[in-house]
């Protein structure tokens, strides 16, 4: 049966980009193990004959014509912006310091 | 407290083309009766609304009562308000999805289903309650507290989409539009008594829904009756050019379906009874409500045989790893970057430490059970065993759907193994609350249509129960079709609807 251990889900966590307390991460260890242990249950019931669907009604790709259309103006793409700088969005630095 | 408020959404629309009513009267009236229900001194409102929009209302109903007045009714429903499930974009209306990540936004677009309500002239009474980013079955997940069933107050309206369900069952709102990814539109009908569809995949437009999981998102009607259900439906369906897995086709009007299915007359049809969705863990007041609406069908000449989909028993663990998957890669998008919240830690934080600050902040608990898991299913080294296995049993579930739909014309099940629970009861026990969806699951996985339809009252607690239909892909006038039949031979039994028996909820 699949374990997940707290360091597991700490370094998913990281992955995931959302900073995890202690505390969170003695809650949701044993739960995650609890649901996955419950998923396991599939394990092995599909052969390699079945092929996997990732959509429920068969797509093709769907085109347009590329023709120009009304969308949104800069002010209307920057008002839920959390911090907006010469019409554009303002961002932490995204570098290391010593960079 | 006026009546207005429990006429169905199709006697509105005949009285406000007949000049007895007008939409300001009806929208205030809806308004008025939020304000005396939704939010109480004693913290016991029903809560189904995250925002409401009088001002709005108001205005889009006196917009709608001129347009009448000049013979140019843009449609049967123009005039009549609804509700919004909190998780499509409401341009000008803040859209938060029930999360404290999207707490404030306004939205620069409408969703494409918001865009219809518009052009056919419904006022928008405001946002429903949901679970965040629609995760969950009780609504307890809102960052904004939970919504109470109108049934009884301690407990939950179902969910995610709680907030439409109760709503609609507490006469705050005619109409309210839901979207169901493994039940939130369906099982919410079963535990208020009210009345739910979840179209076939791609029948409605996912623009301005904001994912769940794509793959299974659909947004739908939630009201009293299959009628309202049907007309709605004609509102919000068909083609999109906005969302590349709408279907492109023409659909049949679904409102004559439930008119055709409101003859009572079930000869012809054959009903599959699924073996698999049934036994242990099912209410027995719940399965004893089911056992006689089949009767009620039999009686009403439907040819009824058991029909076994053996891969439905593992449909919810597939689920649970198809869905958190998507959601986890959805909901990337909240990086604190161009919209929503922005926590910044101290110092001189990088977008990654301010990143991780707010999505930790921003999101509740169960979204991050939900995108870990999903990162962790996706992970390499594991994406075989689970995801790759779990969209394999998918395909396994679609072939019992066609299977099965080769020899009968719908299926039909419980639409959720139990009657309301209370408030908190399942709150931290994630595998408990993710059996309510069990027999609602399937059809997203499938992307067939389903339908909750209310079939009377567990004799253990006295709480609705619910029937689901399910159909082919593409055949959603048959769920109307079906429900609208079960609900006329269950009008004729109790001789007026299901909602008549719930308690009154004004203060005194």
């Amino acid at each position: 049966m699949p374990e997940i251990s707290r360091d597991e889900v700490a370094h998913l966590a990281m992955l995931a980009r959302i900073d995890l307390s202690d505390a969170e991460l003695d809650h949701l260890a044993p739960q995650l193990s609890v649901i996955l242990e419950s998923v396991a249950s599939i394990n092995g019931v599909a052969g390699d004959d079945v092929p996997p669907t990732s959509h429920a009604l068969p797509l093709t790709n769907v085109f347009r014509e590329d023709v120009v259309v009304p969308s949104l103006t800069a002010e209307e793409a920057l008002s839920g912006a959390p911090a907006v700088e010469d019409q554009r969005f303002s961002v932490p630095r995204i570098l290391g310091e010593e960079a | 407290m006026s009546d207005i408020t429990r006429s169905t959404a199709a006697d509105l629309a005949a009285q406000l083309s007949a000049g007895e009513i007008t939409s300001v009267e009806l929208t205030e009236a809806h308004l008025d009766r939020i304000d005396a229900v939704d939010t109480r001194p004693d913290g016991r409102g029903v809560h189904a609304f995250l925002h409401v929009d009088r001002d709005g209302a108001l205005a889009d109903a006196a917009d709608s009562d001129a347009r009448r007045a000049r013979g140019e009714a843009r449609g049967p429903l123009d005039g009549v308000p609804i509700a919004v499930k909190d998780v499509l974009t409401t341009r000008g209306l803040p859209t938060t999805c029930g999360s404290k990540i999207l707490e404030g936004w306004v939205p620069p677009y409408d969703a494409t289903v918001v865009a219809r309500l518009r052009e056919a002239g419904l006022p928008i009474l405001g946002k429903t309650n949901m679970d965040e980013f629609a995760m969950g079955s009780s609504t307890e997940h809102s960052a904004y507290g939970p919504t109470r069933n109108p049934w009884d107050l301690d407990r939950i309206p179902g969910g995610s989409g709680g907030g439409s369900a109760a709503a609609v069952a507490a006469f705050e709102a005619p109409l309210a539009i839901g979207t169901d990814t493994g039940g939130s539109i369906r099982q919410p009908g079963a535990v208020t008594g009210t009345v739910g569809v979840k179209p076939t995949y791609g029948g409605v437009s996912r623009y301005g829904l904001v994912a769940l999981a794509n793959s299974l998102d659909q947004a739908g009607p939630v009201t009293r009756t299959v009628l309202d259900a049907a007309m709605l439906h004609d509102v919000i369906g068909g083609h999109d050019p906005r969302d590349s897995t709408s279907i492109q086709q023409d659909w049949p009007s679904f409102t004559e379906a439930a008119r055709a299915g409101a003859s009572g007359d079930m000869s012809g049809v054959k009903v599959g009874v699924i073996t698999e969705l049934a036994g242990e863990g099912w209410q027995a007041g719940v399965m004893a409500r089911f056992q006689e609406s089949v009767d009620l069908l039999v009686k009403a000449g439907a040819e009824v045989v058991e029909v076994s989909c053996p891969s439905f028993v593992h449909a919810l663990a597939t689920y649970y790893l198809i869905l958190p998957a998507e959601a986890s890669s959805n909901l990337a998008k909240f990086d604190a970057m161009r919209f929503g919240l922005r926590v910044t830690p101290e110092g001189n934080p990088s977008a990654e430490e301010v990143m991780r600050a707010t999505r930790d902040a921003g999101f509740g608990d169960e979204v991050k059970r939900r995108i870990i898991l999903g990162t962790y299913a996706l992970s390499s080294g594991y994406y075989d065993a689970y995801y790759g296995q779990a969209q394999k049993i998918r395909t396994l579930i679609s072939r019992d759907f066609d299977a099965a739909f080769a020899d009968v014309d719908v299926l039909v099940s419980p639409t959720a193994p139990t009657t309301a629970f209370r408030l908190g009861e399942k709150l931290d026990d994630p595998m408990a609350m993710y059996l309510n969806d069990l027999a609602t699951i399937p059809a997203n996985l499938a992307g067939v249509p389903g339908i909750s339809v209310p079939n009377g009252l567990a004799e253990e607690d006295g709480l609705p129960s619910g029937f689901q239909v399910l159909a082919p892909a593409l055949a959603d006038d048959r769920v109307y079709r079906v429900g609208a039949a079960l609900e006329a031979l269950y009008a004729d039994q109790w001789g007026g609807p299901l909602l008549d028996r719930a308690p009154r909820l004004e203060t005194e």
